[in-house]
């Protein structure tokens, strides 16, 4: 115990800010996730699994998580190769695109939520096109994932463009030198280096999937068993004040949100130990 | 043809075929006109669809105005109480050396990856009518699920993170030289943040507060569960768009959403100025 908690420190401020900090976090964050802890170790690990083991809260997770893992892959392929072509190519345009790339960040869910369904529906301009091969987007799986994608979208490609500047003409160039193709340069010199980032990206975008709410509910249809997300269940449960079933699946979310949120520290220590920047 | 008047396609050997290069390219604007450009766009071509009259009746609706109004007044609270937080954690985490501080920095992360509709969720658990601390405030004539305090702490929930994860890198990068000198050469607490801190972070702090307003305005999960969606009383533009669009009210609802919509757009371009112009003095556009 040889380190102090805090070091003496020639700074003003240390009580303000160091009060503000506490007590804001614990107010606004802390106090109310122990709020849904505390419900359920009221409720119990067994009453918890009740809840949890039916079989329609099983789907509404396990859709929640697969269309999500979906989206987040599709972004993790889409994100690099748009954060390449916004960092290493100069086209008309270019600007419009990278500011484009953070629209899903800036428009609020719901907006997104009703317009998506608007042009994926089968009389929207989308929809219609799709219909036409028998392709029912809107009010089935595939809106989900439509939405999902956008929700994720900025995700991968903000984490990994950051690295693709960082890069060193050099590593190319040598490669390049020692006889290798681009395509092989890209797949062993670049896209590793790439990696832990572009990882980083995907995680971020997969938990912000698993608990989307907004842009999801009105594309989705919501058919119990088919189309029902696990947020909306809690929804469900809430408007019938059945505060304790939505709790539990309250409690599986958060738990599920922390194992990601660890994972996402895993992939940057790793990151960090191997190329010394995220 | 001989070979010097037709030089062979060249193209540098560390840059991909000009073939290659123009369908990344192509590919690019297509997912994005897909994913992004057309929903925006029609946004817009449905808000207008009978018509710009039709569309500003619907906005001048008593509902819609007091949604338009609630909004405003929640982001005017919550933002301001967050750029508050974030300077003050950002001051704490990048000025003192303490024990568990990357443990503090993964709490203020926390709120990104806790599901909206969970944090709602968890604010009702706790301030309630039938919780223990909310009982007690309702008892006292103070209700806060179902009110505007509830609206603003679930705003602020989601919000959380934005001011501070954009101040702290840039804070940590600026050192603590510059306060130490301020500080040494007499200056108070007070006046070295206010003259040499904060002209260092203002358009860090900008950045992350524009940010901040972007979600607070348009948050929808968190807010949907706590403040019970009543019409003219507690529902914010977000909720409102919501109802409007469940009663086939489509044309209102895009009123609504195109409101939003141009808010966002604007919070994009002033986003993108700000990544132009004081590119070295954000953590977006700095990272190291």
């Amino acid at each position: 115990m040889g380190r102090p908690l805090i070091h003496r420190s020639p700074m003003p401020g240390l009580g303000l800010s160091m009060g503000i900090t506490l007590t804001m976090i614990s107010l606004v964050v802390l106090l109310p996730i122990g709020a849904l802890l505390l419900k359920g170790a009221s409720y119990g690990p067994a009453g918890i699994w009740e809840t949890v083991n039916r079989e329609r809260v099983w789907a509404a997770l396990f859709l929640s998580f697969r269309l999500s893992f979906l989206a987040a892959t599709f972004n993790l392929v889409f994100g690099v190769m748009l954060a390449w072509v916004l960092v290493r190519y100069r086209f008309p345009g270019r600007r419009i695109l990278d500011a484009a790339v953070d629209l899903p960040f800036a428009l609020p869910t719901a907006v997104a939520g009703i317009s998506l369904t608007a042009l994926y529906a089968p009389n929207g301009v989308l929809g219609a096109l799709a219909s036409g091969i028998g392709w029912k987007i809107a009010y089935t799986q595939w809106g989900i994932f439509v939405a999902l994608i956008f929700v994720g979208l900025p995700f991968v490609a903000r984490t990994v463009q950051p690295v693709i500047e960082e890069i060193e003409r050099e590593v190319e160039e040598a490669s390049a030198t020692l006889g290798a193709s681009r395509l092989h340069t890209v797949r062993h010199v670049i896209l590793p280096m790439l990696a832990p980032a572009a990882l980083t990206g995907f995680a971020l975008a997969l938990a912000r999937a698993v608990g989307e709410y907004g842009s999801v509910i009105f594309i989705a249809g919501n058919i119990p068993l088919k189309t029902e997300i696990a947020p909306l269940l809690i929804i469900i449960q809430l408007e019938e004040f059945n505060y304790d079933a939505a709790a539990a699946i309250g409690i599986a979310m958060l738990l599920i949100s922390f194992a990601m949120l660890l994972a996402i520290n895993l992939i940057q220590v790793w990151s960090r130990r191997r190329i010394g920047y995220v | 043809m001989s070979d010097a008047s037709s030089p062979v396609p060249f193209h540098s050997a560390t840059e991909e075929a000009p073939v290659a290069r123009w369908l990344l390219i192509g590919l690019a604007f297509a997912g994005l006109s897909i994913l992004v450009f057309a929903p925006l766009i029609a946004v817009f071509v449905e808000a207008l669809a009978d018509g710009v009259a039709a569309s500003l009746k619907s906005l001048a609706s008593p509902d819609a105005g007091h949604a338009i109004r609630l909004t405003l007044t929640i982001a005017a609270i919550s933002v301001p109480l967050n750029a508050v937080f974030g300077i003050a954690a950002a001051w704490f985490i990048t000025k003192f050396d303490f024990r568990g501080k990357a443990f503090l920095i993964t709490l203020i992360d926390l709120p990104f990856s806790v599901s909206p509709v969970v944090a709602g969720l968890c604010i009702v658990l706790m301030f309630g009518a039938n919780s223990l601390v909310g009982g007690w405030l309702v008892g006292h004539g103070y209700p806060i699920v179902f009110a505007m305090p509830g609206i603003i702490l679930a705003t602020m929930f989601v919000t959380f993170p934005f001011v501070a994860r954009e101040l702290i890198p840039v804070m940590i990068e600026q050192g603590r030289a510059e306060e130490e000198a301020a500080l040494t050469l007499g200056a108070s607490g007070w006046r070295t943040f206010w003259t040499v801190t904060l002209p260092n972070i203002r358009w860090a702090l900008l950045y992350g507060v524009l940010l901040c307003n972007a979600r607070a305005m348009g948050e929808f999960g968190a807010v949907s569960v706590v403040s019970g969606k009543i019409r003219g009383h507690t529902a914010t533009m977000p909720t409102t768009i919501e109802m409007l669009y469940q009663e086939y009210l489509s044309v209102a609802a895009f009123s609504v959403a195109a409101v939003l919509a141009l808010l966002a757009l604007l919070t994009l371009l002033l986003k993108t100025a700000l990544e132009i112009r004081h590119a070295d003095q954000l953590a977006a556009t700095h990272r190291h």
